[in-house]
């Protein structure tokens, strides 16, 4: 049972594909448009994840992508239908690469989480109430969202007439729905399961005033309990460097888990798999020097040197593994494609860019500040995604 | 040979310690089991050397490292040569599960026997009773695979005479074969032994649908296995034994808690329906937050330790049951020790995340 949340149903004519160039002033003004309605619907106001896509969405940020749009110079268009298939445990996400897909040029059909929230009805029913606008009738009709069970009949309808495919899963979820074909031009962009860490320079630390602590713990929370640690880009291992590590560490985590303490909802069963985990990586994993726990609200396992699979070293609800490195040769010879984004503070952001470059690595797609790791962008997982979902036409 | 000698608390009953001995004798006891489990289990070794605990030196029981339950089913955890195994207790988990492996030498075996024996002694009486059994022969059949249901049977099996099965294969009520076994004790005391759930399931709704009685009322019932299905049903303790009174006329109903990974040295409710600790184990109750020690009617992890386990490290484990302590040597049955009341088992979270599109059914549980 396929639920149609916003465009045509399935007795309408079917969706219109007439691609438009990115950053079009159309889908500019329905994403602001959209950006105000939000913002002034009081029911949105209760999800702080409506609201930062709503401020994402908002006018000046969207002229200032437009701005920054590394494709800008030569001369696109969206590459016609985008299907994408959004995760089905965060409400959002979904929004988000719409506005890519509609950013990009194209007409888009959005599957949503199958799993009821909130958030997924607040935002589709503001869009209903934009698009019924008349200065966005074209965009009414190139704009569908659904919602229904994992169904391969249907996934597999929807991906033979698209032109690009957005999935974001887990490895069995891209394995099981790239066996349902795409047209032979479509193209697919998988974000999946990635691995992110963090590098943190204990002098930079060491250096701040209590505000400044209570900010980058602020940050960290942010990047790590708001999603469980469990979002692509929340960190699992940190990487300490400089001189007065260990007092830096004592600041940092009392800091973290102060707020911890005081903000995060621990649900008592993660305190039980948090400790089961500290148990068998102290009886299975080489290298463990140490563990700490700061009650059961930050718990850390001090490595003396990185697994190979260090990207299977992955906590939930406030676990994580920590490596003092002053330099990154051994964090160089695990990084693999599943390294996504690397948080940094106290740290030149340069040299950490130049440690990819030189040692010509092949992950590791964002370096942003701690605090920025669910920042999502149009530039993710390494792809542009403007820019891959709209064609070049070369003209000389 | 393990160095704790329990002769001296088998010389007197259960229930016999205060709290002032109970903290001594398992100060030195538990921090001896330890120890040897620190010598013979390098698992065990691994984890108590990572978290910095010194077993040298006797401690505290609070502050001794517990396991988590969970351990047992992916780790294969033991104190023995592998020739001195005469058992492997599994946990019944659901298909698909991973299942608790618990190894089990003639030492171990043993004691567990001998403390179950003791334990239900102080409700059943020093004399063996003829048995009636509120299950079908068929789950003890097959003793290669030691479950925990099967092994629970078994286990209280010894305690009585004329062990009898109450269902047939099918699970159905075996009325003629239990009316025999009721006329040939008539006026005698009967021990009967079930899974609550079972009993609630095969017995009291299978009387009921069939609109009889059991003349039980000489009965002494011990039970256990969990209420989760009957809390799902909203039937609590209350509801189970006045359905026993009305159907059975059976008024002394002990219900017990207890796991596979403890086998023995259970806890047993008394006639005030209190959950009591024996000499042989105790629970400490956690705050989630942060594994401290909960004050009485605070709600926490059941933490249980056991005098018992020395052939796999299991004297300190655990649990994912939520309790909380409803008092201490001061129960009117008379029994000395802690008295508990369990909350049932800890709920799974919701987990957020970016990683699935597709529902696995993948819980923390099985990634841990």
């Amino acid at each position: 049972m396929v639920e149609v949340l916003v465009g045509p149903g399935p007795g309408d004519e079917p969706l219109l594909v007439r691609p438009l160039p990115p950053y079009s002033d159309l889908a500019c003004e329905l994403l602001a448009a959209l950006s105000a309605e939000l913002r002034n619907d009081p029911e949105a106001a209760r999800y702080p994840d409506v609201i930062s896509f709503a401020f994402w969405c908002r006018k000046g940020n969207v002229e200032r992508l437009k701005a920054d749009d590394l494709g800008r110079r030569g001369a696109r268009l969206g590459l016609g239908l985008v299907f994408h298939i959004t995760p089905s445990n965060v409400p959002v996400n979904f929004a988000f690469s719409f506005a890519f897909g509609l950013l990009a040029g194209n007409a888009n059909r959005v599957r949503v989480p199958s799993k009821p929230f909130a958030q997924v009805d607040i935002i589709c029913r503001a869009l209903a109430r934009v698009l019924a606008e008349d200065r966005f009738s074209e965009l009414r009709r190139m704009s569908s969202f659904v919602r229904y069970e994992q169904d391969d009949v249907v996934t597999g309808a929807y991906s033979a007439s698209c032109n690009a495919r957005i999935i974001w899963g887990g490895d069995v979820a891209i394995q099981t729905i790239r066996k349902l074909p795409i047209p032979e031009r479509g193209i697919e962009i998988a974000f999946a399961d990635r691995y992110s860490f963090s590098v943190l320079g204990a002098p930079a630390i060491n250096a701040l005033a209590p505000e400044g602590l209570a900010r980058l713990a602020q940050g960290f929370y942010n990047d790590t309990y708001l999603m469980d640690q469990n979002a692509c880009s929340s960190p699992h291992l940190l990487v300490w460097q400089g001189e007065g590590k260990r007092e830096a560490k004592q600041r940092f985590f009392s800091a973290l888990a102060e707020l911890v303490a005081l903000k995060y909802e621990l649900a008592p069963v993660s305190a039980v798999d948090k400790y089961t985990q500290l148990c068998v990586d102290a009886i299975e994993l080489d290298g463990v020097v140490g563990v700490t726990r700061h009650g059961n609200h930050v718990v850390r396992v001090t490595l003396a040197r990185l697994p190979e699979a260090t990207h299977e070293l992955r906590g939930r609800a406030g676990y994580f593994y920590e490596l003092d490195a002053d330099g990154l040769d051994d964090v160089a010879r695990v990084v693999n494609t599943r390294y996504q984004t690397l948080t940094y503070f106290g740290v030149d952001k340069q040299q950490l860019l130049d440690f990819v470059i030189d040692h010509r690595l092949m992950g590791i797609d964002r370096i942003v500040p701690v605090g920025a790791a669910l920042d999502i962008g149009v530039i993710w997982d390494g792809y542009d995604v403007i820019a891959t979902l709209s064609r070049v036409i070369d003209v000389r | 040979m393990p160095a704790l000698d329990l002769d001296r608390l088998f010389a007197t009953p259960p229930f016999s310690l205060d709290t002032t001995a109970k903290a001594a004798l398992y100060r030195e006891a538990l921090s001896e089991l330890t120890r040897l489990h620190y010598a013979a289990c390098p698992p065990y070794r691994r984890l108590l050397d990572t978290l910095g605990f010194d077993p040298a030196v006797d401690h505290a029981v609070g502050d001794i490292p517990m396991l988590p339950v969970r351990l047992f089913k992916t780790h294969e955890l033991r104190s023995v040569a592998q020739d001195q195994i005469v058992k492997t207790m599994t946990s019944s988990g659901t298909t698909g599960q991973q299942v608790s492996r618990i190894f089990l030498d003639k030492v171990t075996s043993a004691r567990q026997t001998k403390v179950l024996a003791k334990i239900s002694s102080s409700v059943l009486g020093p004399k063996r009773l003829p048995m009636l059994i509120i299950d079908s022969k068929s789950v003890v059949k097959d003793r290669t695979m030691f479950s925990a249901r099967g092994a629970g049977i078994l286990g209280f099996s010894m305690l009585g005479i004329d062990p009898t099965y109450a269902l047939d294969d099918d699970m159905r009520l075996d009325f003629a074969a239990t009316e025999a076994f009721l006329a040939k004790h008539a006026g005698q005391p009967i021990f009967v032994f079930g899974f609550t759930f079972m009993i609630w399931e095969h017995l009291l709704q299978a009387l009921a649908a069939a609109n009889k009685r059991l003349p039980l009322d000489r009965g002494i019932m011990l039970h256990g296995g969990g209420w989760k299905k009957l809390a799902d049903q909203a039937v609590d303790n209350r509801a189970f034994k006045a359905r026993l009174a009305e159907l059975c006329g059976i008024e002394r109903v002990h219900n017990y808690y207890g796991m596979v990974e403890q086998t023995g040295s259970i806890f047993i409710e008394c006639e005030h329906g209190r959950l009591h600790c024996s000499d042989y184990s105790d629970v400490i109750i956690r705050r989630p937050a942060d594994f401290s020690i909960c004050q009485p009617g605070e709600r926490g992890f059941i933490q249980l330790v056991s005098l018992l386990p020395s052939s796999y490290p299991g004297h300190s484990l655990l649990s994912e049951d939520l309790g909380e302590l409803t008092g201490e040597d001061d129960c009117a049955c008379g029994r000395l020790g802690k008295t508990f009341v369990i909350h049932g088992r800890v709920k799974n979270a919701e987990v957020r995340g970016c990683s699935d599109t597709y529902t696995a059914g993948r819980t923390p549980a099985q990634v841990a």
